[in-house]
């Protein structure tokens, strides 16, 4: 008798019980995305810091032209497309680029959806057009870097250090770590920074996406009897396409 | 030979599928407002508050929906969503008190292209 009345009152601390009803794996999937947005709340939070402490342009935006002085307005910065040489599309690429990677986080919800419902064949299809989706974005960004690095036909005169030698007027083409022709120096910096510290982890999703595109291909899961690591990698796809959203408002629209 | 003849595959309920491609829809939507309101409006504050008010909107779906959060228990929503409320502190602290009061020790001002060709008269 003493036996059963131990039995049913279970501390919670004797094991077999998952803590908040969702298993080990996702729960750290869960405390380790809830760190790296607090790294990406520090890289956003420093550039909105670095921009407030800046010099804004404060004139009409029809008549804005970049210098090195002043903080550029985002869209005059981010106007080309792949393919249309010397026309204004601003914002129009980067649209593209939210539209591609929103498309390959509703592909991964579909791959998890199948992985509940054991269909191997869907899991499979899902996690394919999800990678394909990955690497269409991190070939947008290269196209973008490169568009970025190269610079527009015009160039912004500005005093910058080449060589260690202090020149005036010099004419700046595209960008690089010490100066840039779209505004003061940090604003590159912070381009390069938080746009590449995104596209690593994208690319970093890629790969685990295509790890588990071939598990599942393989039948592993299906033989473990349950497909939640779709389900914890999808959850890391999800945040790097969060991440973009807010890279997205913050970069691109204010 | 087939060889998982165990594994049962469930069938596909309709209206999940379409329930995921309508939070799809409602993001692309959203999104669209936003490019809206970049080219109509002017920016400033009112403006940046409008696509910061739309960027938590897409965030929610994203979290709730997507990575499911809305659906699991009480205590797991509070664990993630709680730690996130001290960012809040950290944009008032470093952005508006740190950045204005960096920004006024340094001494800059905003570029006013009008201001600046008053300045040359004035030479």
């Amino acid at each position: 008798m003493a036996t059963t009345a131990t039995l049913g009152k279970k501390s919670l601390w004797d094991g077999g019980v998952a803590p908040l009803k969702a298993s080990y794996g996702k729960l750290m999937m869960w405390f380790f995305l809830l760190s790296d947005a607090f790294t990406f709340s520090g890289l956003l939070i420093t550039y909105a810091f670095l921009r407030w402490s800046t010099p804004q342009y404060n004139g009409d935006p029809e008549a804005f032209t970049f210098s090195t002085e002043y903080w550029p307005i985002p869209e005059k910065v981010y106007e080309a497309f792949p393919g249309f040489h010397g026309v204004e599309l601003p914002l129009v690429f980067v649209g593209l680029m939210t539209f591609i990677l929103i498309l390959s986080s509703v592909t991964m919800v579909l791959a998890v959806e199948a992985g509940q419902r054991m269909d191997k064949k869907n899991v499979v299809k899902w996690m394919l057009w999800t990678i394909i989706g990955g690497f269409a974005f991190l070939g947008c960004q290269a196209w973008e870097w490169s568009h970025f690095i190269s610079g527009t036909d015009i160039p912004t005169l500005g005093d910058v250090l080449v060589n260690g030698v202090w020149v005036e007027n010099y004419e700046i083409f595209g960008a690089n770590l010490t100066f840039n022709q779209y505004g003061p120096p940090v604003f590159a910096a912070l381009f390069f920074f938080i746009t590449g510290f995104h596209g690593f982890h994208v690319f970093s999703g890629v790969v685990l996406n295509v790890i588990i595109f071939f598990n599942a291909a393989n039948g592993v899961y299906e033989e473990r009897g349950h497909y939640e690591m779709v389900e914890k990698v999808g959850l890391y796809w999800h945040f790097v396409d969060l991440v973009w959203v807010f890279v997205f408002t913050f970069f691109y629209l204010i | 030979m087939e060889q998982t003849a165990n594994i049962q595959v469930e069938p596909v309920d309709k209206s999940k599928i379409w329930g995921i491609w309508k939070i799809a829809i409602i993001l692309a939507v959203v999104t669209g407002i936003e490019y809206v309101f970049a080219f109509t409006m002017d920016a400033g504050f009112v403006r940046s508050s409008i696509f910061i008010g739309l960027t938590i909107v897409k965030a929610f779906y994203i979290v709730s929906e997507f990575m499911h959060l809305g659906h699991e228990v009480k205590g797991l929503i509070y664990s993630i969503i709680l730690p996130m409320l001290f960012i809040i502190w950290l944009i008032v602290a470093l952005v508006n008190l740190e950045g204005a009061s960096v920004k006024e020790k340094r001494g800059t001002t905003d570029y006013e292209p009008t201001v600046m060709v008053d300045d040359r008269y004035l030479q």
